[in-house]
């Protein structure tokens, strides 16, 4: 298979290569080139400056901000989605009535809920945002209506505009909207798990909790590990740049007193709104080592034996 | 759980679950005790499970709902049934609301990204899986590595290269950003897809004297179908749904596509009150997508876990 073969490999490389070069590779080069000017992004001069914008950046109470909720969301969305969502598959798949012949089985109607736990995973997540900032309205919104209409008139918070509670409103948002997928993910890893493991371990007296821990967990763990990396990065990046910009209007943008502002909206603020080119690819670099960061931790933190069955 | 106290005289156990919290339930004891515990664990799990799928639909179906109301209805009583089905709020929405040039523009933008990042994304994909050269590996983690970069970084500089270029804000441009930015999942799915065809009949075909590129297309192409589709449907709905990458390179409010025209709809309706429009709109953007989802519902799910997987 040798005629031919470096023109073939040449011609059928360049097109898909010349254009992750020149739309991907060359602008993250640049960004980070960009980030030692003073570039503003209106006019095409700029000079030089080093460290500047990095030293500035120690100093920008804002990106503190945006750091830690970004840190936050990194942190606390995976952990509650993955928890969550292996909880539910669990119940789906072992969670069952017991029959005949099978020591696990799953619930009635599995299937059914999957497919429904997997509708939000296919809408945009502007349309998800939407709804849940009308939803959050505290005068006519769904949510205050509803604590009304129960009889807690008195308990009417302002969600998104109180900027002790915005945070955690988006947060509700990305976790209602990706548990279904992870539920999907898991109960298919869990199918795949043999039922021997479970009957011999019922037979032996361990009760379905102790089955989790010991048997599904450990032989779900690469599937976990690899769904809490893809949670991080989400939640690190586009998904919650969408939330937070069309939920979170306020006066400035990114919630009230910048409760909920982060890094990538940041990133997009300080680039498209207050012609500070150089300073937001600053930022962007800060982001992307956060992202490394978090992909490291959650690697070597994960590591454990292969688990072969 | 109610269990004998004689422990067991074989030894079948599995050591890990050697625990001493864990009363041992004998063979002959199992059944009537398993199946009290299987019954309350199945009430509790149906339990968990129903509330959490009213969870999910309520949202939505209070959405198809609101659509139908009044404006003063949607206000005075969130929760209410509407009166009667307000048919022009969605007929408002879909023509003076620009909804049809959003979905038209989307449809536009998303067709020829989608074919463009099927072909461009096998094309790389077959030669970094089944051709060894120099660089090979290089290359592929050149491509991998993108998916794991904050796309927000680029961004910045993206903007003006495409000024430069004369892309911004046209529907050709955003095409072409949008293969870009789905080409790293794109040839990682695909180069392990490549792998695990058999190599045998793409030899056939070439001793039969088939070029390298005829062997691609008509013989590898077809046997790659199914990772096609997989990774074709996680595209589309990557596409489609596509927030970022708008709202940053097409700021032309004639080109805007579908989320950039909800958006749009939102503050637009909103200083007019209109909010019945909105919610008109936002219900006919996502019923399709919904839809979709129920009929192809093995495809689509197949696709999109089978990366995370992976």
């Amino acid at each position: 298979m040798q005629h031919g073969k470096y023109r073939f490999i040449v011609g059928f490389l360049v097109v898909p290569l010349a254009l992750y070069a020149l739309f991907v590779i060359w602008p993250f080069i640049q960004s980070i080139y960009y980030s030692l000017t003073d570039w503003s992004g209106l006019s095409p001069e700029f000079g030089f400056v080093g460290l500047d914008n990095y030293t500035r950046l120690l100093d920008d109470e804002i990106f503190w901000k945006s750091l830690q909720h970004s840190l936050t969301f990194a942190v606390v969305l995976p952990l509650v989605t993955v928890g969550f969502a292996l909880f539910l598959a669990f119940m789906l798949n072992v969670g069952g009535r017991r029959r005949k012949g099978a020591a696990v089985t799953g619930v009635r109607g599995s299937s059914f809920y999957k497919i429904v736990y997997f509708f939000p995973q296919v809408l945009s997540i502007v349309i998800v945002a939407l709804l849940f900032q009308f939803a959050y309205n505290p005068n006519s919104g769904a949510i205050n209506s509803f604590l009304r209409a129960v009889g807690l008139g008195s308990v009417q918070p302002d969600w998104l505009g109180d900027p002790d509670l915005a945070l955690i409103c988006v947060m509700i948002v990305l976790v209602w909207s990706t548990v279904g997928f992870f539920v999907v993910l898991f109960s298919a890893g869990m199918a795949s798990i043999p039922r021997d493991f479970y009957e011999a371990a019922l037979l032996d007296g361990a009760n379905r909790f102790t089955t989790f821990f010991r048997i599904t967990l450990p032989l779900l763990w690469d599937t976990v590990q690899s769904g809490w990396i893809y949670m991080g990065i989400l939640a690190l990046g586009a998904e919650s740049f969408a939330v937070v910009q069309i939920m979170t209007v306020g006066p400035s943008g990114g919630g009230p007193d910048y409760s909920t502002i982060v890094m990538p909206l940041y990133v997009y603020q300080k680039a498209f709104r207050d012609g500070q080119a150089a300073y937001a690819t600053t930022i962007g670099v800060a982001l992307l080592l956060v992202t490394l960061a978090f992909a490291a931790v959650v690697m070597k933190l994960g590591r454990r034996e292969r688990l072969e069955f | 759980m109610k269990t004998t106290d004689i422990p067991p005289a074989d030894d079948e156990r599995i050591p890990a679950l050697r625990t001493d919290r864990v009363p041992v339930v004998r063979k002959t004891a199992a059944p009537a005790d398993t199946k009290r515990e299987g019954t309350v664990l199945n009430v509790f799990s149906h339990g968990v499970l129903i509330i959490w799928a009213i969870m999910v639909v309520l949202p939505l179906l209070w959405a198809v709902m609101t659509s139908f109301k009044t404006d003063r209805a949607i206000f005075t009583s969130p929760w209410s049934l509407p009166d009667a089905l307000h048919f022009e709020n969605w007929s408002r929405a879909w023509t003076q609301a620009h909804m049809s040039d959003y979905f038209l523009n989307t449809v536009l933008v998303v067709g020829g990204s989608l074919v463009g990042t099927l072909l461009f994304g096998s094309m790389a994909a077959y030669v970094l899986a089944r051709f060894e050269f120099p660089g090979n590996r290089f290359l592929y983690f050149l491509f991998i590595g993108g998916m794991s970069f904050p796309i927000i970084l680029a961004l910045v500089p993206l903007f003006y290269v495409m000024q430069n270029m004369a892309l911004l804000n046209t529907i050709h441009g955003l095409i072409l950003v949008y293969i870009a930015y789905s080409l790293p999942f794109t040839v990682f799915f695909l180069t392990a897809f490549f792998r695990t065809l058999p190599t045998s009949v793409a030899e056939a075909a070439f001793i039969d004297g088939a070029s390298h590129t005829r062997t691609f297309f008509q013989v590898m192409l077809p046997m790659a179908k199914p990772g096609l589709i997989s990774v074709g449907i996680f595209n589309f709905l990557g596409q489609w749904n596509q927030y970022l990458l708008p709202t940053v390179l097409n700021t032309d409010p004639d080109q805007k596509v579908l989320s950039q025209g909800l958006v749009q709809l939102a503050v637009s309706q909103g200083y007019k009150g209109d909010w019945s429009g909105l919610f008109a709109g936002l219900v006919m953007a996502m019923l399709p997508v919904l839809a979709a989802y129920v009929v192809f519902q093995r495809q689509v799910v197949a696709g999109l876990t089978a990366g995370a997987v992976k």
